[in-house]
Parts: C-alpha cells; sequence; structure tokens
C-alpha cells in the first residue's frame, strides 16, 4: 500500500494557533497586573508576587485531575480512543502544573517560613498527588498496547482522583495533632482581582497545551498506524 | 448466584493458598525480609530503646508494605506460565470473582507474616502488645485489607508489565500514604495505651479507605483482567 492509499494524518484544528498566541498575551498582561498594579504586601513584599503563579497553577492543575477522572470514566464507558488521548494529554499538563506549584511553594516558603518543605496540608497533597500521576505516567509508559494501556491507565486515573479528598483528610489530621506550623492567612481583596485573572491566564493556557498535546497524540498514533502498515506490507515508511 | 460465585472465589483462593503452601519458597522468604527489615530498623534508629518504641507504629507499617509488596505480583506471575490466566478468563461465571479470590489468598498471606513480624517487633523493641491484642488486632486487620486490596488491584496490571518489580510499589505506594498515616497513628496510639482516644478516630479512616478502594477496585477489575 503507497502512502497516498494510507489514512491522511489528523490535521491541526485551526483555533489552536491564534488561541495560543492570545493565551500567551493574556498571561503577559495578567502577569503585569499582578506585578506593577498591586503594592507590595505589607510583611512579604515582593515575595508576595510569587502567588500570581503558584496559586493559579495549583488551581488549574487540580482542574486536569478533574479532567483526567471525566475522561477516564468516559473511555471505560464508550471506549473511544479520543478519551484515553483527553485522559493522557490533562494528566501530562496536571503534572507539570502540579511541579511547579510544588516548585513555587518550596521557594515561597523558604524567606516565609525559614525551611523549604514544611508538612502542611495542602503542600503535602499537593506532593502525593504529584507522585500518584507520575505513576500514572509511568504506567502509560510501560504500557505498551494501546487498547490495554487506555483501559488500565483509566482504571488507575480513576482510583487516583478518589484517594484525593481522603490523601487530604488524613494529612490534615495528622498535621492538627502534630501541630507544627499554621497555613498562610488568606488573601486580601486587593490581590483578589490580579489572581483571578492570573487563574484565567492559566486556564487558557492549559486548554492550548492539552490541545496541543491531544493533537500531537492522534498524530503519534497515525505515524504509528502508518509504520506497522509498511512493516506489514514491506512497504517504504512514508512518514 | 451468590452461592455460585462463593463457591468460585473460594476455589481460587484455596488454589492460590495450595500453591503457596506446597512451595512455601516465597512465604518464608518473605518472613525473613521482614524481620531483617525489622533488624535494620533497630540499627538505624537504636540502640536506645525509646526512640525503637516512640518510632515502632511507623516501623512495622513500613516493614509490612516493603515485605508485603513483594507478595502480591506472584498471585498473577503464577497465571501466566502456561497461559493459565487465559484458562482462567475462560470459565463462566464472574471475573471479579477472581479479584476477590485472589485478594482473600493474598490478605491470609500477608496475615500471617504479620503474625510473625508482630512478635518480632514487641521482641525486639521491647513493645507491650500482650496487652493490647484485640485493639492492635483490628488496626493491623484493617490497614492490612486496604493494603492488600489495592496491592491485588494494581499487581493484576504490573504483574504483567517487564519493570513489573519497581512498576508495582510505584503505583501502589503513593496510594497507600492516607493508610500508612492512618495505620500508623492509629498503631501509636494503641501501643501508647490510648489515653487521648484517638486510635478511633483514625480506625474509622482506614474503614473509609477500605470500604472506598474495595468497592471501587471491585468495579474496575473487569477492565484489568481481559487482554
Amino acid at each position: 500500500m503507497s502512502s497516498t492509499e494510507s489514512a491522511a494524518l489528523p490535521v491541526r484544528p485551526r483555533w489552536h494557533q491564534p488561541f495560543g498566541v492570545v493565551a500567551l498575551l493574556f498571561f503577559i498582561a495578567a502577569q503585569a497586573i499582578g506585578y506593577f498594579g498591586t503594592a507590595p504586601e505589607r510583611d512579604m513584599g515582593n515575595l508576595q508576587k510569587i502567588m500570581y503563579v503558584h496559586v493559579p497553577a495549583a488551581w488549574i492543575a487540580f482542574i486536569a485531575f478533574t479532567v483526567v477522572f471525566g475522561a477516564s470514566v468516559l473511555y471505560l464507558w464508550k471506549r473511544q480512543d479520543r478519551y484515553d488521548l483527553a485522559a493522557a494529554s490533562a494528566a501530562e499538563v496536571g503534572t507539570v502544573l502540579t511541579g511547579l506549584t510544588l516548585a513555587l511553594g518550596s521557594i515561597w516558603g523558604r524567606p516565609t517560613w525559614g525551611v523549604w518543605w514544611t508538612w502542611d496540608p495542602r503542600l503535602t497533597t499537593t506532593a502525593i498527588l504529584f507522585l500518584i500521576y507520575i505513576s500514572y505516567l509511568s504506567l502509560r509508559a510501560f504500557t505498551e498496547d494501546e487498547e490495554r494501556r487506555a483501559r488500565w491507565s483509566a482504571t488507575v486515573g480513576i482510583l487516583g482522583f478518589l484517594n484525593v479528598p481522603i490523601v487530604y483528610m488524613s494529612v490534615r489530621w495528622w498535621r492538627t495533632i502534630h501541630q507544627v506550623q499554621s497555613t498562610p492567612g488568606t488573601v486580601d481583596a486587593n490581590y483578589a482581582l490580579a489572581l483571578r485573572l492570573n487563574a484565567f491566564a492559566f486556564l487558557f493556557l492549559f486548554i492550548y497545551f492539552v490541545a496541543s498535546r491531544y493533537h500531537l497524540a492522534r498524530v503519534e498514533r497515525a505515524l504509528e498506524a502508518r509504520r506497522e502498515e509498511a512493516a506489514l506490507t514491506g512497504g517504504p515508511i512514508h512518514v | 448466584m451468590i452461592g455460585v460465585e462463593a463457591r468460585r472465589v473460594a476455589a481460587i483462593a484455596w488454589k492460590d493458598a495450595t500453591a503457596e503452601r506446597r512451595t512455601k519458597a516465597n512465604f518464608n522468604a518473605v518472613v525473613f525480609l521482614a524481620a531483617l527489615i525489622l533488624l535494620l530498623f533497630g540499627f538505624a534508629l537504636g540502640p536506645e530503646v525509646e526512640a525503637l518504641q516512640q518510632a515502632a507504629g511507623g516501623v512495622i507499617w513500613l516493614t509490612v508494605l516493603f515485605a508485603g509488596v513483594l507478595s502480591f505480583n506472584r498471585s498473577y506471575e503464577q497465571e501466566l506460565e502456561n497461559g493459565a490466566l487465559d484458562m482462567l478468563l475462560l470459565y463462566p461465571g464472574d471475573r471479579r470473582s477472581i479479584f476477590v479470590g485472589k485478594l482473600l489468598a493474598n490478605l491470609a498471606f500477608v496475615l500471617l507474616v504479620e503474625m510473625i513480624l508482630l512478635p518480632t517487633a514487641a521482641f525486639l523493641y521491647d513493645l507491650p502488645i500482650a496487652r493490647f491484642v484485640l485493639p492492635l488486632g483490628a488496626v493491623i486487620a484493617l490497614g492490612t485489607i486496604g493494603f492488600v486490596t489495592l496491592g491485588t488491584f494494581y499487581a493484576a496490571m504490573a504483574s504483567r508489565l517487564r519493570a513489573r518489580e519497581v512498576l508495582l510499589p510505584l503505583l501502589l505506594f503513593p496510594m497507600l500514604i492516607p493508610l500508612l498515616v492512618a495505620a500508623v497513628e492509629a498503631t501509636s496510639a494503641v501501643l501508647a495505651g490510648d489515653a487521648m482516644g484517638d486510635a478511633g478516630a483514625w480506625m474509622r479512616l482506614l474503614v473509609a479507605f477500605d470500604v472506598v478502594f474495595l468497592v471501587a477496585s471491585f468495579l474496575a477489575f473487569e477492565y484489568v483482567i481481559e487482554g
């Protein structure tokens, strides 16, 4: 079979590029408003600005894992590849955002609390989530058969999500018994607008990243199908 | 219908238990490893007996986790030889019976290991376990049910992959953190006489964990075992 007869590679939807540019510009503007538009915090000074990346990253990471859960349920119900690819894309972006949350939290914690790491319930829960989704991605990486990978990782995605409230409860109780450090104070109204804008900026970037990753996964799959076809027919590989 | 499934469950559990009883290879190795880990913790945290007693709850549960995790993959590995798993799947009836059967066999295995491990820990660290047999037994049972449930579930996947030795703990341990926290706190509270009445709250968390993951992995097993 020649390449002209093979299925065409998936085409990138036209909204991706302009959406990505708009998301990036919105992100820059939201960061600028956060940085120049709000006064330095009384105690923390400019250190507080890290909140505009740290907090939105954490929120959107949580949204990402909700998407993984929803897409995993849909996959087991409908058995359509697109739900599996959507779950995988959201998990990858979510894991990066969780890693970012941890790194930024640590950078903020050092001058504020005097330590790089503290067993704060939210920080600890985030770290556990990070590990759970790393293991989700590892399972995907080690499972070669596509259909099996989709089924297996869907169950892991669902169980991992069910664990989130249990993890949070357990860590919080654990902390109240041991009582070492309190959580940082709530956010003043002055900072709320900039925080909200940045949350939306992260949401838009998240959508762009997931859509791009999803498209890439489809292209990868189409190429894989062509390679198999070439191997079976002994023909040249048209990639 | 329930009676038939119960017999299938019993048959699978009995088959796994018999295979283990006749070879004993795995049980002996896991028990010795558990004793060895307890001894190593003694060297790492000792020799002051107070320090060891303070850490005993955590030490016991980490030993259970590290030694117990070695038993789950074997539960499926023996099915992979000679296409035994395919035969098992061809039998009529609910496939979730396979999960429950293997779960029971693994539960018996880990509980037996613990019955040797706990007196060993009491012996090495001078723990008053004889005074708290009932509450301690309840904590151990609740923690072990959750541990074995997820272990049996994830091993159904990990045992069929190349990197099974490292993949199973990688999948399992992050999920077990709430269980570890609750089991360690409850065990430490019981061993200290439970003056604050903390053990009850942690045991309720263990019950919640067990119920959530028993139901979830029971329902999800169908998707994992096929193919």
